[in-house]
């Protein structure tokens, strides 16, 4: 690989500036995709990753630096543009009419015409013609609404490629999917970019980079700090580019400080049944306890019944019957905020949803677990000045960058964001803190923020119950793994059991 | 990089984060462009939209503030700035029945029903009741009013959190329910009618101690009462309410995530039950307030053709739901109904009839530009939602 010459260039990007304001998203990004290679490109939430490609794209208008494509240059000022070109994107929320077929979505504002009608037969062959070709087993006829998200994702690839896209750019492809799906995934990139197909993978999964890149362009604070190759790389050496300092991939853990197997556990679980919303059986009969000190993993795969055990737990969704005990106390007929009062912390899986409100500044995020009581109220009345005080202490204390107390919850990072959520959460010291993916698309350094945090709270003698996809991050935290399958606990396993165990707990959905 | 944004935004939660608090250049836009469109029409009809805007302004009243004006002029404009602020005072009152539900995310448009019940409770309180104390009296028919529309907006609020009924068509039907309640209570053989007037379509004129007491103008000739402090006074409450009591803190909450609300132990359900029911107070008093203050009787065939409640949506927008927004808005509509109102536009300048229509049509005008990119906001956002169109936050 050592020639750079001799592999031509399918896209350059050079000295690309585009600034928000007082904002400077991208500094002066020079990059160059070769034909036929993914290129991933790889930097912390709010790095510049997405700018670079939204204007590569057409949805931004760069304030400097030019596009050659091909070696020739080119001014894209539009999606449309950009697809005449020959881009085509991913996004990370598709962009598919889920009542329409497969063939439909693809053809969609690019129909085969037979005169003035649609010519649907040849859209089906055409997209059959194409998914055969790169291996990606989508039905044309399916409704999309009925196929799962990773073969949704597969029509979107099968879009762009409809439109003979020469350069693809796939915006955090794998947030969505599962382990199975991503290597899927993997074996379609690879299936393309040999037949000259040139990718941009945009990700913050170190291990994704190193698994399916060919190099790898870093980007940090918006400016590239270096384009490697991914055959000279290692997870350190990347995450150290990345975010400017060596990180701690494992946390130190002390040894379990869990207090003896007979005290009396902080969350207890006796034989659960939930119901989801369509009324069928999500959670079966499930029991567990948490005792103190302790961090207990649930692993599982997506949909086996954690949301909606976790809404049980949290009191967000009523349980068909079963007790559930905290420190003791019967709170099964207790409403969310009578879970709160009684000890319950809850990371929520979907910040944005339920952890924050957006709208709201940070002060008065950080008061949504104590603005009904001292210091923050009396007789019914707000305390502003104080909710600021206190949401000053708490950002200080939990590093949250990227505003003040008064800035509203929707203009930090994704990071940030949640490190807002864990210092409400946690500062309330609860008895048992229910983390449900604490780490979700967050990078390196907020990732290692949250995993110190969890363990600090094992260490003051709290339960933590961490539910994850994650299996590396429950590995790393948790004492004890217990695998959920089809709203069966199946598996309690210890932290360094192997993967194959884990994994064909997980999928078998039977006993182990 | 941005995660999809709460799923269950609400067109109403969507207008009130769009609508949240500060700025005047919006408003002050809108109110340029409507009344620029209203002179346009005048010219049309062939008057002079110049003299026709001086004569509506004048017949505000709000030249009584000029200190140039004559002597002889300043009488008559104190007489007009009067009636404006009598107008005033139930559109600042039904402006925030409708932005306080706005800040929990909902849509009220019931507050014309509210406050129609409002003004028929006060009517028959008013009428009632012989003997009482003037201030016992005029205390007693507010307050019956005030809850009969906070119980009729409650109704909306139980629909909604126990059944998911919209309360926007709750509470358009709740309109025509009270109308039409009104038009049997008081018709000719209505149970309700007039005791001294049998061929009238009217109700009892409330006794003396009911009514609110003049004080700025003659009495005799509908001088401005006291109901314009209780609705500066509502208007204070209604600031302190939102911006800090811990009940505001809920209903934003709730007004701009109720997922987020939920799962801090904050009840959306009971929320919206609670923000109706104050709401409807809100407007219920409003109608108390234009019945025991001038009105004094209720008459049938005014009860359909009312609109102050319709009003009071427009108010709230052009006020983008802050208090201080609300006054200045309420008094602009108030202005507008009052200057031009038949008693003060001259026809020979422009033909009263048709102002009244100019200033419908200022109001629609007005509702529409606030609306407007709300409107795209929403429609984008449902379109979103379906999965039709999705943009990233960048």
């Amino acid at each position: 690989m050592g020639a750079t010459g001799a592999v031509p260039l399918a896209l350059e990007l050079r000295s690309m500036t585009k600034r928000f304001g007082a904002v400077v998203a991208n500094d002066g990004v020079d990059l160059d995709l070769r034909r036929g290679e993914v290129h991933a490109l790889l930097g912390e939430n709010g790095a510049g990753k997405s700018t670079l490609m939204n204007v590569l794209y057409g949805l931004h208008k760069p304030d400097e630096g030019k596009i050659l494509l091909d070696g020739e240059p080119v001014v894209i000022d539009s999606p449309r543009r950009a697809i005449d070109l020959g881009i085509g994107m991913v996004h990370q929320h598709f962009m598919l009419v889920p009542v329409m077929t497969v063939a439909e979505n693809i053809v969609l504002a690019d129909e085969p015409r037979r005169g003035l009608l649609l010519d649907f037969k040849a859209a089906v062959a055409r997209v059959r013609e194409l998914s055969d070709r790169f291996g990606l087993a989508v039905d044309p006829e399916a409704k999309v609404g009925d196929i799962s998200v990773g073969q949704q994702q597969r029509v979107e690839i099968l879009r762009a490629l409809y439109r003979e896209a020469g350069v693809l750019v796939l915006d955090e492809p794998t947030a969505v999917l599962t382990a199975q799906e991503t290597s899927e995934l993997f074996r379609i990139l690879r299936a393309l970019t040999a037949q000259g197909t040139s990718v941009v993978f945009i990700t913050h999964k170190l291990s994704e980079v190193l698994a399916i890149s060919d190099r790898v362009s870093v980007l940090r604070r918006g400016r590239k700090v270096a384009t490697v190759l991914t055959a000279d790389s290692t997870e350190a050496s990347l995450a150290r580019l990345m975010v400017g300092r060596d990180v701690l991939f494992e946390v130190e853990r002390e040894a379990a400080n869990a207090g003896p197997v007979d005290a009396t556990p902080l969350l207890d679980v006796d034989a659960l049944w939930i119901e989801d919303d369509r009324g069928l059986e999500a959670v079966r009969g499930v029991s567990f306890e948490v005792r103190p000190g302790e961090i207990v993993g649930l692993a599982g795969v997506d949909e086996n019944g954690q949301r909606e055990l976790v809404e049980a737990l949290t009191g967000l969704r009523a349980a068909r019957s079963g007790v559930i005990r905290v420190a003791g106390r019967d709170v099964t007929s207790l409403g969310v905020r009578g879970r709160l009062e009684a000890g319950i912390g809850h990371i929520a899986e979907d910040r944005h949803r339920r952890g924050l409100v957006l709208d709201f500044t940070l002060a008065e995020n950080l008061a949504l677990r104590g603005y009904r009581r001292k210091p923050f109220a009396r007789f019914g009345l707000l305390w502003p000045d104080r909710m600021r005080a206190r949401a000053r202490d708490l950002l200080t204390e939990y590093d949250v960058r990227g505003g003040g107390c008064d800035t509203p919850a929707s203009a930090l990072s994704g990071g940030n964001q949640q490190k807002c959520v864990i210092a409400r959460e946690v500062s309330e010291e609860p008895q048992v803190l229910i983390a449900a993916q604490p780490t979700r698309g967050l990078d390196v350094g907020a990732i290692e923020f949250v995993h110190k945090r969890l363990l600090d709270q094992r260490r003051a003698g709290r339960a933590v119950l961490l539910v994850s996809l994650e299996l590396d991050e429950i590995r790393t935290l948790a004492d004890r793994i217990l695998v959920i399958a089809s709203g069966e606990i199946v598996a309690e396993l210890p932290p360094d059991a192997s993967d194959e165990r884990l994994g064909l707990a997980m999928t078998s959905g039977g006993r182990v | 990089m941005t995660q999809p944004g709460p799923s269950t935004l609400t067109v109403a939660s969507r207008l009130s984060s769009y609508l949240r608090g500060g700025g005047v250049i919006v408003p002050l836009t809108t109110v340029a462009i409507a009344l620029f469109a209203g002179g346009l029409v005048v010219t049309i009809t062939g008057a002079n939209p110049f003299s026709t805007y001086k004569a509506i302004f004048d017949g505000t009243g709000f030249n009584w503030l000029f200190p140039w004006i004559s002597a002889e002029d300043r009488i008559l404009a104190a007489q007009n700035l009067q009636q404006t602020l009598i107008r005033t005072t139930p559109l600042i009152l039904v402006g925030v029945a409708v932005a306080y539900a706005f800040r929990a995310g909902m849509f009220n448009i019931g507050g014309q029903g509210q406050y129609l019940v409002g003004s028929f409770v006060a009517v028959w309180a008013g009428s009632s009741f012989d003997g009482l104390p003037a201030v016992v009296h005029v205390a007693v028919a507010m307050a019956l009013a005030a809850a009969a529309g906070g119980l009729w907006a409650g109704i909306a609020g139980v629909l909604k959190a126990r059944l998911g009924v919209n309360e926007v068509i709750s509470t358009i039907m709740l309109n025509y329910t009270a109308i039409w309640i009104g038009v049997y209570l008081f018709q000719l053989s209505g149970p309700l009618h007039s005791d001294t007037q049998p061929s009238v379509p009217i109700s009892n004129e409330i006794l003396d101690s009911a009514r609110l007491p003049v004080f700025w103008g003659d009495a005799e000739l509908q001088g401005l009462h006291v109901g314009i402090f209780v609705a500066l006074v509502v208007l204070g409450l209604f600031w302190v309410l939102v911006n800090r009591s811990v009940a505001g803190y809920e209903v934003r909450a709730v007004g701009f995530n109720p997922d987020a609300a939920e799962s801090a132990g904050i009840s959306s359900g009971r929320t919206y039950i609670r923000v109706m029911l104050i709401c409807g107070l809100f407007a219920g008093l409003a109608g108390s307030l234009d019945v025991l203050g001038w009105q004094f009787t209720v008459a049938t065939n005014d009860i359909p053709v009312s609109d102050v409640g319709f009003l009071g949506i427009a108010v709230a927008l052009l006020g983008r739901n802050t208090a201080t927004g609300i006054l200045f808005s309420a008094l602009f509509f108030g202005g507008l109904v009052n200057g031009t109102s038949v008693r003060n536009l001259d026809p020979a300048i422009f033909d009263p009839e048709l102002a009244q229509n100019l200033a419908l049509m200022i109001q629609g005008l007005v509702v529409l530009l606030v609306s407007a990119p709300v409107i795209v906001t929403a429609l984008f956002g449902g379109a979103r939602r379906l999965g039709l169109a999705r943009k990233r936050a960048a």
